[in-house]
């Protein structure tokens, strides 16, 4: 392939580089797709409410990719969301009396979601730094603690935002700067900044050096324990930011909220050009990765292309086509 | 307090003066196996029995119960095969997470001399259980479709939100399908939002883009009524159609009873049928009265009228 393209440079221009854009290339067959099949497809309408959706997975798994690259895994960040939106709406139920309902409540309630995202990032890195657990097993646990908190939180049930407490927070979701939902806005920002972070500054390069080699990264004077610790509450932070954005949405948290958002983040990293094994990273991959898998439960609801039993089967062979385009060039290598 | 209660206990079977309900001195021990709370109509199957199992243990001394909840089916069959090695239950109460996978297990505890109540979900072989406690899903189905039929006498344009895929979800569906035969009522689409607020809400989110014409929805469960109506809320065309969700959540009962229009009326499918089942059990263990047999709780329509006896503020559900 490399000897290739060099005999005959004149081609190299036109030949798509699949493992860098096999992602958007896959992006715009679905869009083509969806358009085709359903001319409110590109409505602003559907075109938001895709976008919003696809904000929480999004953020967290900007965060994810940091992980990833750096050559970790978290599998709580689903069951982490769900506890954390838990905590916010009883926090925000019980000040609401005392402080009265404002934005006074719903600031204290952002900033508990972050400060539970913190302490629950931190624990993770902690216990897969320090006490030098595989991050798989630590998640693992840490997964079926914050799910069965959140359960045990809402007695079985469902924990929901006081009325009032809910009108005034509404808009976090449902309205936006310029037309642009708020959840959009906060997404675009974080993938911005993240790629930003990964491209242009010593941490992103330290995650993506750890995840190539570790050792090599510790005799070039990477503070190896620091920089993977950092990984895992940049994540819970972010998992908090997706919080914020999610509770006005419906209000609620039950033991079903989040359930399995782990893997569609960790999926849209891959997607996204992200390596699993870490050393390598992509954080504007990563977003095109959730917009791809949003856009397929989008289209399926939109044309009844196959019987909803096969919705799965259908996301299935797409994630591994999208994976497959851009990991061909590599196998030849 | 342990010596307290034993002191207690002593005193009453001293004044009952053993009484035909006191098995040998022995305390009967009753297994409850049920889905552990992963939506909202399970977490409410929880609540009530826990409540139900606590005031039995008030009321009777010689009952003991053993709850255990699972999160799938292979961790049921374990729940029952540990409360039968370790336990040594008398009776099982259970409600097979599927039919499937739970019938060989719950066989082998009616081979040990056990009695069997099977809650909601049938089992796949027909008399194993002494006791069979269910709801009536079709009744769900058609009562539901009774009521479209009903408000829409002129026909109309409605979407369905179906929920996990299972024969629960078919048997509703059929019937509701029946119901509305030749009623002029069309079903514009049908997707699963799987009994869950996200997904239900997301489903609606594209029905709605996708049809410019809803009349009405059938969401078949109340979580799924809390998401679909978010959706129709952003949407702004809450003037447009009405939502009929199901199994009598406290909040949509309230919603009810407060008279919104969006919300018309539910359809019950009661989660303390958990409590009929348990309750049945123990009477088997503290009286004559004969209680082997068939229990379907009917499904009723709630609207304005009747709303306030459907309404458990406590119950998280």
């Amino acid at each position: 392939m490399t000897t290739d393209t060099a005999r005959t440079p004149a081609r190299a221009g036109l030949r798509i580089d699949f493992h860098v854009w096999g992602p958007v290339v896959a992006l715009l067959a679905l869009i083509a797709l969806g358009a085709w099949l359903n001319p409110n497809f590109l409505s602003y309408g559907n075109v938001t409410n895709v976008l919003a959706r696809s904000a929480f997975i999004g953020i967290i798994a900007v965060g994810m990719t940091f992980v990833i690259t750096s050559g970790g895994l978290d599998l709580s960040v689903g069951s982490m969301a769900a506890f954390i939106a838990g905590v916010m709406i009883l926090v925000m139920n019980a000040l609401a009396p005392s402080m009265g309902v404002g934005w006074g409540v719903i600031l204290v309630g952002m900033v508990v979601a972050l400060a539970v995202g913190l302490a629950a990032g931190l624990v993770n890195g902690l216990l897969v730094t320090q006490a030098r657990i595989e991050a798989f097993i630590v998640t693992l646990g840490t997964m079926g603690i914050f799910r069965s908190l959140i359960t045990w939180l809402a007695d079985g049930g469902t924990l929901s935002l006081g009325s009032a407490v809910r009108e005034v927070y509404r808009p976090v979701y449902y309205s936006g700067l310029f037309g642009i939902a708020w959840p959009i806005v906060v997404f675009a920002a974080v993938v911005v900044l993240g790629e930003i972070v990964m491209r242009k500054t010593p941490f992103g390069r330290h995650c993506a050096a750890i995840g190539s080699n570790e050792q090599v990264a510790r005799y070039s004077a990477v503070n190896v324990e620091r920089v993977r610790l950092a990984t895992y509450v940049l994540l819970g932070v972010l998992v908090g930011i997706a919080t914020i954005m999610y509770v006005p949405r419906l209000g609620s948290a039950s033991s079903s909220t989040g359930v399995l958002w782990e893997l569609e983040a960790i999926a849209a990293v891959i997607i996204g050009g992200t390596v699993l094994k870490g050393g390598f990273g992509r954080v504007w991959g990563t977003a095109v990765g959730v917009l791809i898998l949003s856009l397929i439960g989008n289209i399926l609801n939109l044309a009844d292309l196959v019987s909803p039993y096969l919705n799965g089967a259908i996301q299935g062979v797409i994630i591994i086509l999208a994976v497959v385009l851009q990991r061909q060039k590599k196998a030849e290598r | 307090m342990r010596l307290k209660a034993l002191a207690g206990a002593l005193a009453v079977g001293i004044a009952l003066a053993g009484p035909a309900t006191a098995q040998d001195g022995d305390a009967a021990v009753i297994g409850v196996s049920i889905p552990a709370a992963t939506h909202g109509w399970a977490g409410g199957l929880n609540f009530h029995a826990q409540q139900t199992i606590r005031e039995l243990e008030e009321r009777y001394d010689n009952l003991d119960f053993v709850l255990s909840t699972a999160s799938d089916p292979g961790q049921q069959v374990s729940d029952i095969e540990d409360m039968m090695a370790t336990r040594n239950i008398d009776a099982l109460v259970v409600l097979p997470f599927e039919s499937e996978p739970l019938t060989g297990p719950v066989q082998r505890v009616k081979e040990a001399g056990k009695w069997v109540t099977v809650v909601d979900r049938g089992l796949s072989q027909e008399n194993i259980e002494d006791l069979y406690v269910a709801g009536d899903n079709t009744a769900f189905g058609r009562v539901a479709g009774e009521f479209f039929r009903e408000r829409m006498q002129g026909g109309g344009k409605i979407v369905v939100l179906r929920g996990i895929p299972t024969t629960i979800d078919n048997e509703r569906v059929e019937a509701f399908q029946a119901a509305i035969e030749g009623s002029g009522i069309e079903i514009l689409g049908m997707e699963h939002g799987n009994w869950n607020r996200d997904d239900a809400f997301e489903v609606m989110q594209d029905f709605l883009s996708r049809h410019a014409e809803i009349d009405a929805v059938w969401a078949a469960d109340d979580d799924m009524a809390v998401g679909a109506l978010e959706a129709i809320n952003q949407a702004g065309r809450q003037d447009q159609m009405w939502v009929l969700g199901g199994a009598g959540m406290k909040e949509m009962v309230k919603r009810l009873m407060d008279g919104d229009t969006v919300v018309p009326a539910n359809v019950t499918y009661p989660p303390a049928m958990i409590s009929t089942a348990i309750e049945l059990t123990a009477l088997n263990y503290v009286s004559r009265a004969p209680v082997s047999g068939r229990f379907i709780i009917g499904s009723v329509l709630i609207t304005p009228e009747n709303a306030e006896s459907f309404y458990f503020p406590d119950s998280p559900f």
